[in-house]
């Protein structure tokens, strides 16, 4: 299974669930499923990760990230 | 007739420019920032419209109104137990889609709702276009079109206001779907039936069905509160439904609830745009975050800033202060001048009052011209690009990406950093932080370093000295917080899901309001707190008056004026009690006369420098400068010692004052003053003893 973590910057990708502790919060922040969401960058230390999504930018940590399963798409 | 005071509630995202609204409604004068989380203080205000009274009342800015976060907690709360008369939703119009995720939880409040599409000039520069009588129709509310920074809509949206609090319109409910729709409708009519008699939770019934279903932590408690006796079955009832939900969609309630949402949003947003905004790949926002936030260029622009920062604040002050400093001078030589009768009363006006409180005020234009960086850098969204770039580091720690920014002004002062700790929004990284931050080497050390290092070490070894000592307080800055995250902060720390706000050009009137109201509260600081702590050490210091007379005492000495004070100091209680606790002090090899300095300290850092100089005056026969003096009496593991103490132990007295208003919490500023003074005697005691042993730096 594919987790938002796993996309490079420059791709995008799809939500199909999310799960963990958070995952209320991440659901009202707009990773619901069949959001599209494009990773625009990572942090120079390598976390976080900027996510972009419905015409703004989330910032969220790759251990976080972890509990978002996405599908890779072609934009 | 006694008029009623309408009351307003205005809720909205963060980064929505709702506080911005607020200030235009009211004329208060407030932070203005697009960092997020900066409202978390309940803000109130009252404004007048065809001659009716508001009260209005800026809640944090939210994304939810459920109870992930203290801010969420503190909006619900108000909304739900305090009933405004209106709730006003502002909405970033350039962001619609996802602000009205907020809107459609508001709507179900049963309140009158006025919709504020602000910043409306953006989208519309972008090419977006809203159908406002659509919204007003689908949505049940006023539609108000603003742009808050420039004022523009603001009496339309006190009109649409006035309107909506005397009107009976109640929003239109979101639709959850039949399923979900269904059990939402038959738990909200068993709550309005359990609640007969008390009115004020008439329209809430379907807020309350749906947090049921959600199965919102203490939503029974809240619930009992409204229907009595009657919640438990209501409550067990709305499990059983959602139970049967969740098993047939196979996700959670919440989950699907908040996806309904969602949906409720994006419907919204296409039934009700007239043309879309046109997505430009590469604007302007994203070119400023491909350099600022560049794999390689991001940390070395992010110093670079940070020393401009610096630069700014330190050195464009020097004038200021000057001016600032002679002044001070002027005032104290003018009342040596006009008042000739030497008396207690005139030393405690011009010793303890005027330089005491004068040594603060010199400070102000630092502490003007540093807010004057940090709401440039609030304003324009780049504090969100610090979070983002330096969490990571923070992470490891134990803090969040966003504790960077008050550590960073704690090299400045202690006090503007505790405040701005308050953009984190974890309580256990609030307190964490604030406890570490006079490890941060302040501005007000610096004199004590200064007076020490050129004593004891050779030229080139200067700049590394202070180098180390700064280190010396990061470094033991990262183990204190790593030993509160695994004792009394135990938990984690909060998660890093926040919005990087597009680029935005401060205003030159936010940014001399934030200047303004920050200096206020120095200055504030200055009046007050400042002023009765100099007037208390002055006591300290001056009394009780020498028995002997001092004259006979200073002998043939010269200089005789600076003698008699000196010998005033040594039998004043602070010499006393300097020479009292020498026997505790003497394992870090420090006497009575640091002893006696050191308690000066806790007024204020700096003054350690000019309560050595007044000491030593006593003993400094046949030497001209501190710089001699030192080196006789000490020697440079003495020097080190000293300078270990005063970063590390007793945080000034204004800074513990700021802990103490800024946490709520007494205990946090004791065990603050306690912990970091057992930590400086721990560490200057091994130092000591280590370098007494091994024969470093004796001589």
């Amino acid at each position: 299974m594919t987790t938002l973590n796993m996309i490079k910057p420059g791709e995008h990708a799809v939500v199909c669930g999310v799960s963990g502790p958070i995952r209320r919060r991440l659901t009202e922040m707009g990773f619901v499923r069949g959001a599209c969401v494009y990773v625009r960058r990572v942090a120079p230390l390598g976390d976080p990760m900027e996510i972009r999504f419905s015409g703004y930018s989330l910032s969220i940590r790759k251990h976080e990230a972890a509990d978002i399963s996405v599908e890779r798409v072609s934009p | 007739m006694k008029k009623r005071i309408l009351k307003v509630a205005i809720a909205g995202n963060p980064n929505s420019g709702k506080t911005t609204i607020f200030n235009s409604l009211t004329g208060t004068r407030q932070k203005v920032a697009n960092y997020p989380g900066v409202t978390v203080e309940k803000k109130e205000g009252k404004f007048n419209c065809s001659g009716y009274e508001f009260h209005a009342v800026d809640l944090p800015g939210t994304y939810s109104l459920t109870v992930s976060s203290e801010d969420e907690r503190v909006a619900r709360d108000f909304l739900l137990e305090e009933n405004p008369d209106v709730i006003v939703d502002v909405v970033d119009a350039s962001n619609f889609e996802r602000n009205a995720y907020l809107t459609s939880q508001l709507l179900e409040l049963g309140r009158p709702l006025v919709l504020v599409l602000n910043m409306s000039d953006r989208a519309a520069s972008m090419g977006q276009k809203l159908d406002l009588a659509m919204i007003s129709e689908l949505l049940g509310c006023e539609v108000v079109e603003t742009v808050g920074s420039r004022g523009c809509g603001i009496s339309a949206l006190k009109e649409a206001i006035l309107r909506a609090s005397f009107s009976s319109r109640i929003p239109n409910a979101v639709d959850y779907g039949q399923e979900i729709g269904d059990a939402v409708s038959t738990i909200a009519s068993k709550i309005d039936a359990a609640s007969e008699k008390s009115s004020s939770v008439r329209h809430k019934s379907r807020w309350f069905a749906v947090k049921l279903l959600e199965a919102e932590r203490g939503i029974d408690e809240k619930l009992a509160g409204f229907t009595g006796s009657a919640a438990k079955g209501i409550y067990e009832e709305a499990r059983r439904m959602a139970d049967g939900i969740e098993g047939h969609h196979g996700a959670p309630m919440d989950i699907l609830i908040a996806e309904r949402r969602h949906g409720f949003a994006a419907g919204l947003y296409r039934e009700v745009q007239i043309s879309a905004p046109a997505y430009v790949k590469g604007g302007f926002s994203e070119s400023i975050d491909d350099i600022l936030t560049h794999r390689i260029f991001g940390i070395p622009l992010f110093f670079a800033i940070m020393y401009a920062v610096f630069y700014i604040t330190f050195t464009l002050s020097e004038f200021p202060m000057r001016l600032i400093e002679g002044g001070i001078g002027w005032i104290a030589e003018s009342i040596e001048i006009l008042w000739p009768a030497e008396s207690m009363l005139k030393s405690l006006v011009i010793d303890g009052m005027i330089s005491g409180v004068g040594g603060v005020m010199v400070f102000l234009p630092n502490i003007a011209l540093l807010f004057m960086c940090i709401s440039i850098l609030e304003d324009s969204g780049y504090m969100a690009r610090v979070a983002f770039i330096m969490d990571k580091l923070m992470h490891k720690i134990g803090l969040h990406g966003k504790s960077f920014i008050p550590m960073v002004i704690g090299f400045g002062c202690s006090v503007p950093a505790i405040v701005a700790t308050r953009t984190l929004e974890n309580r256990r990284d609030r307190l964490a932080t604030i406890f570490v931050i006079p490890l941060m080497s302040c501005g007000a050390r610096l004199p004590i370093y200064t007076l020490i290092i050129p004593a004891f070490f050779p030229e080139s070894w200067r700049p590394k000295v202070l180098w180390i000592i700064y280190f010396v307080g990061i470094v033991l800055a990262v183990a204190v917080i790593k030993l509160l995250r695994v004792s009394v902060l135990k938990g984690d720390s909060s998660p890093f899901v926040m919005e990087l706000p597009p680029y935005r050009m401060p205003t030159l009137s936010g940014i001399l309001i934030h200047m303004w109201e920050r200096s206020k509260l120095y200055l504030k600081k200055a009046g007050t707190l400042i002023l009765a702590v100099s007037i208390i050490m002055w006591f300290l210091t001056s009394y009780p008056r020498p028995v002997f007379n001092p004259a006979m005492e200073a002998g043939s000495r010269q200089d005789s004026e600076v003698i008699l004070q000196a010998v005033a100091l040594k039998s004043s209680i602070a010499g006393k009690i300097g020479a009292a606790i020498e026997p505790a002090i003497k394992p870090l090899g420090f006497d009575w006369r640091i002893g006696t300095a050191l308690i000066g300290a806790f007024a204020a850092k700096e003054v350690f420098v000019s309560q050595m100089s007044i000491i030593f005056s006593l003993e400094g026969e046949g030497v001209s400068s501190m710089t001699e003096v030192l080196q006789r009496f000490y020697s440079p593991l003495v020097g080190v010692c000293v300078m270990l103490f005063c970063l590390i132990g007793f945080p000034c007295f204004a800074t513990l004052v700021m802990t103490r208003k800024e946490t709520g919490s007494t205990k946090w500023a004791i065990f603050q003053v306690v912990g970091l003074t057992a930590l400086a005697y721990v560490v200057t005691f091994a130092v000591y003893q280590f370098g007494q042993a091994f024969g470093i730096g004796l001589i």
